[in-house]
């Protein structure tokens, strides 16, 4: 039996290719079917009364009119379900001391942001909806908001939730080393704050729902745009008190997530009242607008560093405060404090100094909730970690390649943990390093950027290192009291044809799951890739799982497709040597058939396995009953996370006197361990890349001093666009974790993780010779004016 | 969001289009290309009671060379001055700046009259047709008439339009052998509504300026022409100090407002910036048809 998934050369060898995706061509074919496509007999339109105000009291509620008004089913306030539906409170117990205030689907007494959910309205079609809220009438009596990051902490704030007694989520605490010491007689020492915006997802697909509940049989189904329908079955049932097994959550097509589409939404938790309310199925799509002012958003940090160094460019200690506001409560189920919690931990990583100290303090703050999105914390950790560093480096005159090579953690002292308590398995810091600066050709770039300055042109180049957090073990939620898997499961069986299923706990959203999944099954069991189709998301039909957050899809995802395959390929070879009366470990299976090992000679096709299998059994010997539908459950074991690393490189033209950047390149050079498709790395790491250059040019949200979000659409909030974004070039460094057979990381974050930090880093880089710099993302034309000294 | 329920009428005449103007009980507005509309009318900014499309008409269609002037139907898509070769030929300033004009699902859709009559400050076409010395082509239920450019564009979303009133034509004067224009505009994204954009059309006498008209987009209520600007160029030569006084003259001339992108004074700084870039390309050296598309 071949079973190593190392070896590219090897006959079945798929892991490790590029292969094509299978569901590409029916999604740009427009062939998907999202849950917007999906129209059920007797289905109703939610809209809903939104808050104009950022904090108010609800004096009154006048519903009566949009009652009686055409095609209107329902209308629904906050206390109607809040008789169905139990509160929810978005703290975690490892986090000690945070707190939250209870939340229902909709406003109950008060409004704490501007789009807040107050009242549904259920009708025949989503217009009918939209007419009649604009008749409902609500009375509110305003209240002071607290919209700045200082705000909620000055003496007298006014309080967002009276009962917490303070505006302060959580704050923690970390000290490591002697950071005094450190600071004390340190050759430079560099002292700076940093901001950053708030910005969001935005996904193709919007969030969407449609709650599906029949009294007859108390049975729930949910057809949810998620990245997670597991975590959502356990919450729908418990704050609904159904029974778990009776909720079905299924996620077709998912146009992106990007980690927004796992947070429980009010919206969303009220759908699900309205079906039962009414009986009959209810829709929801959240428009743009709505999006905009309901969706997470993520960021809004406020950091002041600093760093100490030796004369010869070794980092001693950095010492970091950072202030980060979420909204006006903690999100569910995963809080709104892993970010800033990732943001303490995360800074630093890549270097090899003990001095470390942090202060975090998470405040609330009467805008939309946030939480964790593509990258949690790390762009925010790694554009801090690296904005010393290279304010360090020009200090003391040192190159920015050589200033990380002097400080790197390096491989002779792996396994090693951070000061924050990172436990690293390997990293492999000395080799991107190298590797970028070939790939990048570092010195003719240095070269032409002194050309330019001589022409006037203001070039930068920036470099930016990053470890990301993925394939996360029950560490990350679980041992808060979350139900939230950290395993995932996997059935594989073989069709009548000689075909296979997989049916698999995580989930496919546009990222390319069900193509590394096949890939991994396809190279198992010796079949083509189109003898495989994998099937995601449903709770009634596939394994229970943690499904798709924080880089765990390939990882954990396909360890656990692995496994499975190969407890399938042990069965169908064992009844293939009854069969063939030959030796179990003489036979291979290669090309869809049962061959000769050694030889390769073919003996018997999988298809005619099957055919004996499930139509003459009675041919088979008595005591012998073939599996051939196995199901396989994987869970890490070894290290909390398994850590990947890379450097990323950005290049820039700044026009100086108009505050515009080109961005001319990317280069990224990143090790997710075992790469099993390496076209969707790099598309990963490339889209990634667009997310981070979004944050740091682009995308913010803004708002008006009374808490309004003022630029809620896509002319006003702007996206990254294909026409200014650059080439990214991307190589890999390979070092798999040597905790799972497959090897394999994550990668859909490393993209993102230091994408702003390497812009700023560049940008800072052509404006140095101005004696200027910028710390605060994004970058806006605006910003740079100003720190250029116009405007 | 979904638009309110209206009443929908489709025209094939002028004539037509004012008569069910005149019969109208409430709210109507006219449908076009529809790229302002239709997003209006599904965020519910408008709600009319009747829609009166008016895209069909045919003979607000067409490029002609009438009498010495180009007269372009109302309902001429932006992409179309990217192809025509009338519009390359008499009037280069519109090629030059049709590109700018967000995407191009929504120039193949979008109407250089819609543009106009919108009159949102940020659009290309009003500040192109300031530059070009325009007249409007205007029908309405008090008969035809025509109205220059210059005064047309009164405030955000403001023109001379009376209520009813339809653009139906723009006429351009024919371009000139010693003719010459720019375009270009400073915008965050490509397709993006500018920071500020600048259009110029003048005409040399040798290597003198004999004749100047810049108008910008974005910088103030309205487009507006920068008449100071034109004042201190006229009859001179390009020279930097030609260029850094029209520079400064445009405090003079530009009223810039503020907004989620930019603050007063930095949307001037960026005006001046830019008016000496677009002069840069403003050159009697420069192709007729201009420097840069």
């Amino acid at each position: 039996m071949s079973l190593s998934p190392h070896k590219p050369d090897s006959p079945n060898a798929l892991i490790g290719r590029s292969v094509a995706r299978p569901n590409a061509k029916r999604l740009l074919a427009g062939r998907g079917r999202y849950v917007t496509d999906i129209q059920l007999p007797r289905m109703l339109h939610a809209a809903f009364v939104r808050s104009p105000y950022a904090h108010a009291n609800i004096v009154s509620i006048d519903t009566s009119c949009a009652a009686t008004m055409r095609g209107v089913c329902l209308v629904a306030t906050g206390e109607d379900l809040a008789k169905l539906c139990k509160p929810w409170v978005g703290t975690l117990d490892h986090f000690a001391g945070m707190k939250s205030p209870p939340q229902l689907p909709l406003a109950v007494g008060k409004v704490v942001w501007a789009g807040q959910a107050v009242v549904a309205v259920v009708a025949g079609t989503r217009a009918q909806a939209e007419d009649a809220i604009e008749h409902v009438a609500i009375e509110f009596e305003e209240l002071e908001p607290v919209i700045d990051i200082d705000a909620a902490r000055a003496i007298d704030a006014t309080l967002i939730n009276p009962d917490l007694g303070s505006n302060v989520a959580f704050h923690a605490k970390i000290e490591s080393g002697n950071v005094e010491d450190a600071f004390r007689d340190a050759a430079a020492v560099i002292e700076k704050a940093y901001l950053f915006g708030r910005h969001t997802a935005v996904t193709l697909e919007p969030r969407a729902i449609i709650a599906d509940y029949d009294p007859t049989e108390e049975r729930l189904t949910v057809h949810h745009s998620t990245q997670t329908p597991y975590q959502f079955q356990d919450l729908y049932s418990r704050h609904y008190g159904l029974r778990e097994a009776r909720v079905r959550v299924v996620a077709p097509d998912v146009g992106g997530s990007f980690g927004m589409k796992l947070h429980v939404y009010h919206e969303d938790m009220a759908v699900v009242g309205l079906s039962i309310m009414s009986g009959r199925p209810v829709k929801f799509v959240a428009d743009r607008i709505e999006s905009f002012v309901s969706d997470i958003h993520a960021r809004d940090h406020r950091i002041k560093a600093r760093i100490a160094v030796e004369a010869d460019g070794i980092i001693r200690g950095m010492d970091v405060d950072d202030v980060t506001a979420v909204g006006p409560f903690s999100t569910y189920p995963r809080t709104s404090v892993v970010e800033g919690n990732q943001v303490v931990r995360l800074i630093g990583a890549p270097y090899r100094f003990r001095n470390y100290r942090a202060n975090l303090d998470v405040v609330f703050q009467n805008k939309v909730q946030t939480s964790q999105y593509r990258a949690v914390g790390h762009p925010i950790a790694f554009a801090v970690t690296e904005a010393l560093v290279d304010s360090a480096a020009r200090k003391l005159g040192i190159d920015p390649f050589e200033m990380r090579r002097r400080n790197i953690v390096t491989q002779d002292m792996y396994p090693y943990t951070s000061p924050t308590g990172y436990k690293f398995e390997r990293l492999s810091h000395e080799a991107c390093l190298d590797k970028l600066h070939a790939l990048m050709d570092y010195p003719r770039l240095r070269r032409e950027q002194a050309e330019f300055r001589r022409r006037g042109i203001h070039r930068g180049i920036g470099i930016a290192m990053f470890v990301e957090i993925t394939n996360p073990s029950p560490a990350f939620y679980g041992v808060g009291g979350a139900r939230i898997s950290a395993q995932d499961g996997a059935v594989v069986k073989v069709t009548p044809s000689g075909e296979v299923h997989c049916l698999i706990s995580v989930g496919e959203h546009g990222q390319g799951t069900e193509t590394i999944v096949g890939q991994i099954i396809a190279e198992q069991l010796g079949i083509p890739m189109d003898a495989v189709r994998v099937f995601t998301g449903d709770t009634d039909i596939t394994p229970h799982g943690g499904a798709n957050w924080a880089c765990r899809g390939a990882g954990i995802g396909g360890e656990t497709a692995l496994q499975a395959g190969r407890a399938l390929k042990r069965n169908l070879l064992a009844v293939a040597a009854i069969i063939l009366q030959a030796r179990l470990e003489d036979l291979d299976m290669r090309d869809g058939e049962v061959v000769d090992a050694a030889t390769g000679i073919p003996r018997i096709s999988l298809a005619e396995i099957a055919r004996i299998c499930y139509f003459r059994s009675d041919t088979l010997p008595r005591d012998v009953t073939p599996q051939l539908s196995v199901a396989h459950h994987y869970s890490p074991k070894g290290y909390p996370f398994a850590f990947t690393n890379g450097v990323q490189a950005c290049h820039v033209e700044v026009d100086v006197e108009t505050g515009f950047v080109k961005i001319l390149k990317v280069w990224v050079v990143e090790d997710c361990g075992r790469i099993i498709n390496p076209m969707l790395v790099e598309e990963q790491v490339r889209g990634g890349v667009v997310q981070g250059l979004g944050a740091a040019f682009f995308e913010e949200c803004l708002y008006s001093d009374n808490g309004q979000l003022r630029n809620g659409s896509l002319a006003d909030y702007l996206v990254p666009m294909a026409g200014e974004m650059p080439d990214i070039e991307i190589a890999h460094v390979e070092t798999p974790t040597l905790d799972t057979e497959l090897g394999a990381k994550g990668c859909g974050e490393a993209g993102t993780a230091a994408a702003s930090a390497a812009a700023m880093n560049a940008v800072n880089d052509a404006i140095a010779p101005l004696g200027v710099s910028v710390s605060q993302i994004p970058m806006t034309p605006q910003r740079l004016l100003r720190v250029l000294g116009y405007a | 969001m979904k638009a309110r329920a209206f009443d929908y009428v489709r025209v094939s005449t002028i004539d037509d289009a004012l008569a069910a103007c005149a019969r109208a009980s409430g709210d109507f507005c006219y449908l076009a290309g529809g790229q302002s509309v239709v997003p209006s009318l599904s965020l519910r900014l408008q709600a009319p009671q009747l829609v009166i499309d008016i895209s069909r008409i045919k003979e607000m269609r067409g490029i002609a060379l009438i009498d010495g002037a180009l007269r372009i139907g109302a309902l001429t898509r932006h992409a179309e001055m990217l192809i025509s070769p009338e519009i390359a030929r008499h009037a280069p300033l519109l090629r030059l700046a049709a590109p700018h004009i967000a995407h191009p699902a929504i120039r193949n859709k979008g109407t250089i009259g819609g543009s106009i009559a919108l009159a949102d400050p940020a659009a290309e076409f009003p500040a192109v047709v300031l530059a070009l010395d325009a007249e409007l082509e205007i029908a309405g239920p008090d008969g035809r008439r025509r109205a220059k450019a210059d005064g047309f564009f009164k405030g955000i979303y403001e023109t001379g339009l009376e209520p009813g009133e339809i653009l139906t034509a723009i006429i351009v004067p024919q371009f000139g052998e010693n003719d010459r224009c720019a375009f270009d505009e400073l915008a965050r994204r490509h397709g993006d509504y500018a920071l500020v954009g600048c259009a110029i059309q003048g005409r040399f006498a040798g290597n003198d300026v004999e004749a100047i008209r810049i108008a910008f987009l974005s910088a103030g209520p309205t487009q507006k022409r920068a008449r100071n600007a034109e004042v201190v160029i006229t009859g001179h030569r390009l020279s930097p100090k030609t260029i850094a006084d029209a520079q400064s003259a445009l405090e003079l001339d530009l009223d810039p407002t503020e907004d989620e992108q930019t603050t007063a004074t930095m949307r001037l700084h960026l005006a001046r910036v830019l008016l000496g870039r677009v002069l840069g390309q403003f050159s009697c050296d420069s192709p007729r048809g201009g420097g840069r598309a």
